[in-house]
């Protein structure tokens, strides 16, 4: 934060929020948004894991956990994981490509505040009382089905956040293609940056189908559509289709910059390069690829036919080889290294063996003739948990201790990092290792009870158990931040001692404008050969230093979003009540004034003078 | 010698995961305990596809344990700095292609058994008499409850499928409402019942459930389809061929007779139920309700309630309260006490293996 913000009053601090277009701000917003999700999507599940601690519990009804099983799945998915990983890509990739901010950095506001809007319209089912209960695939017969406005808050909660989701995307893929520090070549960017960008890729390509489903869906629903209505010639098994084709991207999506965070983490705390970089660039691609190519594994079941099912079965089987190459990649990056446990380092070391269990179950469910055992069962729920929890949330918390230090300045206490993992891990397994067997033994997932004497109570009070566990290791973990919060400690540039990569060559948390000159990139992971060739600084400018060209703050995306939530309601409300209809349109219409506003008002930013630049740099005590 | 070594030791590994993976579940309900062909085509690909993963996990683990045994910081010291490795295109390889022969090796029996259980063309087959060669069973899942029609017997049930053993039986599958999946977990694995179109597979029941703890199998709804969900079980039961033909006999005859264990209670039922219950066996699916025809063979209430006359009352008095979402109207205000008492006796009464 610069100088000049530290002196703001409370108005102004969150006047600054709220307008802000700096990255590392935006990264933190989708931290601190998603993280406030991931919290209310971990009660939904607390909850569900009590209701199922013994057969036959009323804790809650059976609509009321439908409630929370959809509502848990969708805000984990969009609310928690997506906005949390965004969060880290915001405030590390520009460092880590030595830029000084996104390519769109009014944009990348836009994304954050439709995300945050969407979250919110779809939270707000909780106080209207009439939530999503479809299960967050909200299959069309169903949907179409369920009473109330439960759906249409999903349908137009998502589309408001998918939108966002698809701005961020394209705003990496522009800021990873055109922003790149001079030699930072395309393989010499750190495995993060690599997954960010295959990631982003993969959001181009996949929203698109779900934005179009939603709408269908939003249009069946409200204004009288008949896409899914299969009695007006419409047909439900198009929208399974259009939500996998989405649904299975999302996933490498989510595990995709899981794998950028473990690469640098594993490369950093075994202080080695990573084993293999190419082959592990080209798995990244390549899943990201065979992502697309798979998605029909989630209906093995439907009756497409056992051409299609061998097909999809075999395709599904291949995206083993990729990933296994990433894991070995992984193991002898370790091999031969020199291995330094560290809370983050503990997370990966959590990680190995369980995404693995994922992953291999993963395989035994592309095998279609088992699949159609263990499909819909509590075996696929142990499946996706390995890899979403034992991946994706596990590289979350990675990441969380890891770049704390370069988001905010100061260290999470070890220790209680390492709490927090025991408590989780353990938890974690607890929770999902036996689910496999409940699976085996007939249970079918999206059960709100279970009747006694079915062999099935006390795999589930296992369960349970390690939920109640996994939510200590939370709760520990938000004492630590606030402890640390409190506390703070500044630190150094590397505070880890053994960073590789560009964001550890500049101040914890950077500047605003991050790099006072453009650095000159020498290679994959350029810290470390500055740092073994003596310069402690880490980074060699590229250029003098020279006035900085800076964007504007503006409030407009976040009226442009709220123009969008307030047309929901509208849009929503349309045939009941008389005021649905001009809300509908007023909504619209403000977001489109406030996109011709932008449009019409010329923003040129402003420059950071070069006398400015090199007092800053002077105080600091850094290289002029 | 080494082959029979190599043979011995791979039977070795499968039996100690048989035991490993089939120690638990109940015979009734477990996927583990498979008591029919396709079931158990399903649980070898569960064996083989668990051994090559165990084989996957073992050497991933083993290799992950050296790496963080030999080279922890704390051994090599604060300052050692690693060789920076790029990497070995020799180990790449390995590791590329093990892992393709290991897909190989489970993806052909997928292949194989996708399309052997994928085959119904046998499904209309007819003898040179023109009657059909296998029994077809027609499923319409309705909310939350099962329907099974055999069209070429010309006889309907719910709740409670009733099929011979060692024999295919083929079934249309088909949702009336909103998407289900059908699925029996001990007999083999699941098949969605869609709104839009009639799905075929084939199960083959291998075992008598006169032996299981209930006398039947458990059937389970497998796809979300509203709040009772949960509760849409169905039952099972299976036969020698010859005791279901004489099952069959006894469900055509109720069109002309029938037990009645209440007379009373058979008023109460032709003014109240009739019109979305049958309580004849014969005749086709489309009902409101389920067909009551064999409502005393039954093993539960309602799908999952235990078999007692007391809990059919309170069935009938309020069945939104005990499943909620179905479509049946509560009783309570409409039927007396005595008569709910004689309309469920006479409910019970209804048979036709008593």
């Amino acid at each position: 934060m610069s100088s000049v913000a530290q002196k703001k009053g409370f108005g102004a601090t969150l006047w600054d929020w709220l307008t802000t277009v700096d990255h590392k701000k935006i990264g933190i917003l989708y931290f601190l948004g998603g993280g406030f999700f991931f919290v209310v999507g971990g009660i939904e599940a607390m909850l569900i894991r009590w209701q199922l601690h013994k057969p036959n519990n009323d804790f809650v009804s059976a609509g009321l956990f439908n409630d929370l099983i959809t509502m848990h799945g969708t805000t984990m998915i969009f609310l928690a994981a997506m906005p949390i990983l965004f969060g880290f890509m915001n405030a590390i990739v520009p460092l880590q490509i030595g830029a000084r901010d996104v390519a769109f950095p009014f944009i990348n506001s836009l994304g954050f505040w439709m995300f945050f809007f969407g979250g919110l319209f779809l939270n707000i089912s909780w106080i209207y009382g009439e939530v999503p209960d479809a299960g967050w695939t909200s299959y069309a017969s169903l949907s179409l089905a369920s009473p109330g406005h439960g759906i249409d808050f999903y349908a137009i909660g998502l589309q408001i956040a998918g939108g966002g989701t698809l701005m961020a995307g394209i705003n990496f893929l522009v800021t990873i293609i055109n922003m790149r520090a001079p030699g930072m070549t395309y393989m010499r960017m750190p495995l993060f940056t690599w997954t960010t960008f295959v990631a982003s890729a993969m959001i181009l390509f996949a929203f698109p189908p779900l934005t179009v489903g939603l709408f269908f869906l939003t249009f069946d629903r409200m204004f009288g559509g008949n896409f899914f209505h299969h009695a007006m010639g419409g047909n439900t098994i198009i929208w399974e289709h259009i939500f996998w084709i989405f649904g299975h991207p999302e996933v490498y999506i989510l595990i995709l910059p899981a794998f950028g965070i473990f690469s640098e983490i594993f490369s950093t705390f075994s202080r080695k390069r990573l084993f293999g970089y190419p082959s592990m660039v080209f798995a990244t691609v390549l899943i990201g690829f065979l992502g697309f190519m798979v998605w029909a594994h989630h209906m093995f079941t439907v009756g497409l036919g056992p051409t299609a099912n061998a097909i999809f079965a075999v395709a599904t089987m291949a995206i083993a080889v990729p990933t296994g190459v990433k894991i070995f990649n992984w193991l002898l990056t370790m091999w031969g290294g020199s291995i330094k446990v560290t809370t983050p380092m503990l997370y990966a070391l959590g990680f190995i063996p369980s995404f693995v269990m994922g992953g291999v179950t993963g395989v035994m469910q592309g095998a279609a003739p088992l699949d159609y055992q263990l499909h819909d069962s509590y075996f696929i729920v142990a499946h996706f948990h390995y890899v979403i929890v034992g991946g994706v949330v596990l590289a979350i918390l990675a990441a969380t201790h890891y770049w704390w230090p370069k988001m905010f300045g100061t260290m999470l206490h070890e220790g209680l990092g390492k709490v927090t993992f025991v408590f989780f891990f353990i938890g974690f397994h607890m929770t999902f290792l036996i689910q496999h067997w409940l699976g085996f033994w007939g249970m079918p997932r999206r059960v709100w009870t279970f009747m006694d004497g079915q062999g099935w109570n006390m795999a589930n009070f296992i369960s349970t158990i390690g939920a109640i566990l996994m939510a200590v290791g939370v709760i520990v973990l938000v004492i630590n931040i606030i402890i640390t919060s409190v506390k703070n400690v500044r630190v150094s540039n590397d505070p880890w001692g053994d960073g590789r990569t560009l964001e550890w060559a500049i101040e914890s948390p950077p500047v605003f404008y991050n790099f006072p000159t453009t650095p000159l990139v020498r290679g994959l992971d350029t810290v470390w050969i500055e740092k073994m060739e003596g310069n402690e600084a880490g980074y060699t400018a590229a250029e003098p230093v020279k006035d900085i060209h800076m964007p504007n703050g503006s409030i407009i995306p976040l009226f442009m979003s709220l123009g969008l939530f307030v047309a929901g309601f509208g849009a929503m409300f349309r045939t009941e009540t008389s005021w649905g209809l001009p809300v509908l349109i007023i909504g619209l219409a403000f977001t489109f004034v406030c996109m011709s506003a932008r449009s019409l008002i010329d923003d040129t930013g402003y420059y950071i003078k070069k006398d400015e630049l090199l007092r800053d740099m002077k105080r600091k005590g850094g290289q002029a | 010698m080494m082959k029979g070594l190599k043979k011995w030791r791979l039977f070795s590994l499968l039996a100690v995961l048989t035991v490993f993976l089939a120690g638990c579940g109940q015979e009734e309900l477990s996927t583990l305990l498979p008591a029919g062909q396709v079931g158990k085509d399903q649980f070898n690909l569960l064996l083989l596809s668990s051994g090559i993963m165990l084989l996957v996990i073992i050497v991933v683990v083993a290799i992950y344990l050296i790496a963080l045994l030999r080279f922890r910081r704390s051994k090599l010291g604060e300052d050692h700095i690693p060789e920076q490795v790029e990497g070995s295109h020799t180990l790449e390889l390995v590791w590329t292609i093990i892992p393709i022969l290991l897909i190989l090796l489970l993806a052909v029996p997928t292949v194989y058994y996708t399309y052997k259980l994928g085959d119904v063309s046998a499904m209309g087959a007819v003898d040179d008499e023109g009657n059909p060669e296998n029994l077809v069973v027609d499923v319409t899942a309705k909310l939350y409850w099962w329907e099974f029609e055999y069209p070429d017997l010309g006889i309907v049930t719910a709740q409670e499928l009733v099929v011979p053993t060692d024999e295919k039986v083929y079934f249309n599958l088909l949702a009336a409402d909103v998407k289900h999946s059908f699925w029996i977990p001990a007999v083999g694995g699941k098949m969605d019942t869609n709104v839009e179109n009639v799905n075929k597979f084939y199960l083959k029941f291998d075992k008598d459930s006169t032996d299981l703890k209930d006398g039947v199998f458990y059937g389970k709804c497998a796809e979300l389809c509203g709040p009772s969900h949960a509760l849409m079980d169905f039952k099972v039961k299976t036969m020698p061929r010859a005791d279901f033909d004489k099952w069959v006999a006894a469900m055509q005859s109720t069109k002309d007779e029938q037990v009645v264990a209440n007379p009373q209670g058979e008023e109460v039922f032709e003014a109240s139920c009739i019109y979305c219950h049958a309580n004849s066996g014969a005749g086709e699916s489309g009902a409101q309700g389920p067909n009551l025809a064999t409502f005393g063979d039954r093993n539960r209430i309602a799908g999952y309630m235990d078999h007692t006359k007391e809990n059919l009352i309170e069935w009938i008095k309020d069945p939104q309260e005990h499943k909620p979402g179905n479509t049946m109207p509560a009783f309570k205000d409409q039927l007396s006490d005595e008569e709910l008492d004689a309309l469920a006796e006479y409910l019970m009464g209804l048979s036709v293996e008593k």
